[in-house]
């Protein structure tokens, strides 16, 4: 149970330094994999939740909705998703759309929701069109909920997405599922090493980005409250 | 706060509290399921647990792996036993190769369906043995003194190299030594421990040498079938290879050595009339009945016990 | 999968038993966690109100644990506490709902206003009645949100331990998988759902028996 040789074991293995199981190309696919499912769960939740938390409308369904998919077990859509379409990325991408999408939303809402309601009357008063209010006044406010909520959907995509290898697929899972079985546990605990790095990795992005990306005034307003 | 709502507020809190004892009590009595107690279950409508079997014998504990067909194995032998008499539990869904063997080593499990070339690649992976003599026999000096192989019978389940039909057209493949030209072209897929056990295999015995290895486990005979592999490890039992129109192409080298279902046991734990129970079992089980039993759980979707039932009673051992 | 119905209910109808045990499992491998989490997180909690300089560095720490692949960390445990355990699956859990629970239990223990707790010194309550009399309560409500949040994804990544021989409902999704046969898989996430609504609806109504200024102040609750 020697964890420093297991490691040491693991990074210079000549199968992970380069070939298809290599931890390069493992990263990238589960990047890659990671990268899809945001993408689309944001091209899903966002502009909704934008829209909901702006008109008011639907709010608790909305919520009740997404907390409701947080339930959905991954292991059990993957499952499904294949039986039906075949082994491939399309598969796993469904429920990991279904897995990010309830936070983004429900961070969009409440981002927008957060807005000083003073704000956005005075915005209207000047003359700015719903739209215009919404992209110049709400987002920018929303910035710091909406990336806090980007935050947590993609440290539980890169924790989740290593289920996506119970089914053939590619990316970290592979090192954890193929140690299991052939009994290399330095595989194992590799592998899961290096989905800690690429989460943490990723909070700290965000932190970043956090940090320089916001406006100055909504970091200040954030942090006060 | 008035006294009523106080009062409300204690029924409340007792009861969550109570509830959340009655739990923890349930999970801490749970416990390891090797270990006595509930087992994780088998598809048969109930968890497996003791049968009331005639005789004050200490009870035999039938395992399995976590795949349809170990179940049904291990169903096989846990009601052919129950049948004579003896007194059964059952434990399936075990996942790992490790644990079983290791607590059929401690005797908490006293009876798995293995199959013997696995069994002694498992323990030697140096082993060359091929036959199923010769296996049975290296087996005999392998396994600890603890342990011992009951007869095997003629069933088998072996590793196969399958192809698509239209691959095996295409490329006019019959038998493994066929891939060896084509080898370098084709993807091959297969669980996880296959790359590791097999691909010096195939270099020095057929002279292949594939384009690339793709872990693709449960799902090689849906990858075959759907192009996402040429050539994948399917195993000769599995019904997929029928439905799918799959060609498992013939071994005349012998690189898959026999794989015969053996009943591995811990000595101590079986008497006579459970070893001429599995024996009887061994005997009457051969390769074509077992394919036809595993079409009905896989296809048909039948329950592994129901489907062992039937077969027992039709070889008049249940 | 040809021609495979995605449920077969005659099946659902002839393994209810079967599916009622791998309910009731699956309830205490995953609700039990939860509860055990509670009991760490309110010291936990308390010691970071108390001293806030230790709540950043145990927030990171359970960060990192929650980023955690629970695939992984079930295979890491079995050298240790066996396969197909209870405990195996039950620990990591442990850690993941309490990485839900310490947030928001500081934030409960946080939201009484200095003022009301140095009124109540003021009036003669030592500061283990002051705990119970006036912070614990006051925390109710967050502690019940957070509860809601780590039963759900509770019950939901319990399902995960079946690919290390010990996932109550999870079970349905390999067996499922293994022989194409989707109405287990159906029935599995069906159940998991079901629990997870019963929990939750549980937990607001415990929320709406202990802390009903909360439910009044927030209106509809959420």
């Amino acid at each position: 149970m020697n964890w420093l040789t297991w490691l040491g074991d693991f990074f210079t293995a000549a199968d992970h330094r380069s070939g298809p199981d290599s931890i390069a190309h493992r990263v990238s696919e589960h990047l890659v994999l990671s990268g899809e499912a945001l993408l689309f769960a944001a091209l899903l939740a966002v502009p909704l939740g934008l829209l909901i938390g702006y008109t008011g409308r639907g709010v608790t369904v909305v919520t009740a909705m997404a907390g409701a998919a947080r339930a959905l077990p991954t292991l059990g859509l993957v499952t499904l998703a294949v039986l039906f379409a075949g082994v491939g990325d399309t598969a796993v991408l469904i429920p990991l759309v279904a897995l990010a999408a309830p936070p983004l939303l429900v961070a969009s809402v409440e981002g927008v929701r957060g807005t000083d309601p003073d704000v956005r009357d005075a915005a209207r008063g000047i003359g700015l069109t719903h739209s215009q209010v919404l992209r110049q006044v709400c987002l920018p406010a929303a910035a710091p909920t909406l990336l806090a909520g980007f935050r947590t959907a993609t440290v539980q995509v890169i924790a989740t997405a290593t289920v996506a290898a119970y089914v053939g697929l590619g990316g970290l899972g592979r090192y954890v599922i193929d140690g299991l079985a052939t009994r290399k546990y330095a595989v194992t605990v590799g592998g899961a090493l290096l989905v800690v790095l690429l989460a943490v990795a990723a909070q700290l992005f965000f932190a970043l980005l956090a940090r320089f990306a916001l406006p100055p005034g909504v970091r200040a307003q954030h942090r006060a409250r | 706060m008035s006294t009523m709502k106080r009062g409300r507020r204690a029924v409340v809190l007792g009861t969550l509290a109570a509830l959340a004892l009655g739990a923890t009590a349930c999970g801490s009595s749970g416990g390891d399921p090797l270990s006595g107690g509930s087992s994780a279950p088998t598809a048969s409508g109930g968890p497996g647990g003791p049968a009331a079997g005639g005789g004050s014998g200490s009870t035999v504990v039938v395992g399995s792996a976590n795949f349809p067909e170990n179940v049904l194995l291990g169903s096989i032998y846990s009601q052919a036993l129950k049948a004579k008499g003896v007194k059964v539990e059952e434990k399936f869904n075990i996942g790992s190769r490790e644990v079983l063997y290791g607590q059929l080593q401690s005797g908490n499990l006293t009876v798995l369906p293995e199959y013997n070339g696995a069994l002694l690649a498992y323990l030697d992976a140096k082993s060359t043995a091929v036959s199923t003599q010769d296996v049975n026999a290296a087996l005999a000096t392998t396994l600890p003194s603890a342990l011992g192989i009951l007869d095997s019978s003629p069933a088998e389940d072996k590793d196969s190299l399958s192809v698509s039909q239209e691959t095996a057209d295409k490329y006019n493949l019959k038998t493994i030594s066929d891939l060896a030209a084509k080898a370098g072209e084709l993807t091959i897929g297969g669980p996880p421990e296959f790359k590791s056990r097999r691909e010096q295999q195939f270099k020095d015995v057929y002279g292949l040498t594939f384009k690339e290895w793709k872990p693709t486990a449960d799902t090689t005979a849906n990858a075959l079938k759907d192009g996402g592999v040429q050539v994948g490890n399917v195993f000769t039992t599995d019904p997929k290879i029928v439905q799918y129109k799959l060609v498992a192409l013939a071994d005349p080298k012998n690189v898959f050595g026999a794989q015969n279902i053996t009943p591995l046991v811990n000595k101590s734990g079986v008497d006579a009339t459970a070893t001429a129970a599995l024996n009887a079992v061994s005997a009457k089980l051969d390769t074509a009945g077992l394919t036809a039993l595993m079409k009905r759980v896989a296809v048909d979707k039948e329950d592994p016990s129901a489907v062992a039932k039937d077969w027992l009673k039709s070889n008049g051992l249940g | 999968m040809d021609d495979e119905p995605i449920v077969r209910w005659y099946w659902i109808g002839d393994h209810l038993g079967y599916l009622g045990h791998l309910l009731a499992d699956h309830a205490v491998i995953a609700l039990v966690p939860v509860l055990v989490g509670l009991l760490l997180a309110v010291p936990l909690g308390l010691a970071c109100a108390r001293f806030p300089r230790l709540y950043q560095p145990l927030s990171a720490v359970f960060n990192i644990v929650y980023a955690l692949p629970s695939l992984a960390v079930f295979v890491v445990l079995i050298p240790y506490t066996g396969l197909a355990t209870q405990a195996t699956v039950m620990i990591p859990l442990t850690f993941y709902a309490l990485a839900v629970l310490l947030p928001t239990t500081v934030d409960g223990l946080r939201a009484v206003p200095d003022a009301v707790r140095q009124a109540a010194t003021a009036m003669g309550y030592g500061p283990w009645h002051r705990l119970t009399s006036v912070e614990l309560p006051a925390a109710v409500p967050y502690l019940i949100a957070g509860l809601r949040v780590a039963a759900v994804s509770s019950i939901s990544l319990a399902s995960v331990g079946a690919l290390v021989g010990r996932g109550g409902l999870g079970y349905l999704f390999i067996d499922g998988f293994q022989r194409t046969f989707p109405t287990p898989i159906v029935a599995g996430i069906a159940l998991i759902a079901a629990l997870a609504l019963a929990v939750d609806l549980l937990l607001v109504g415990a929320r709406r028996v202990l802390a009903p200024w909360a439910v009044r102040e927030k209106g509809a609750g959420s």
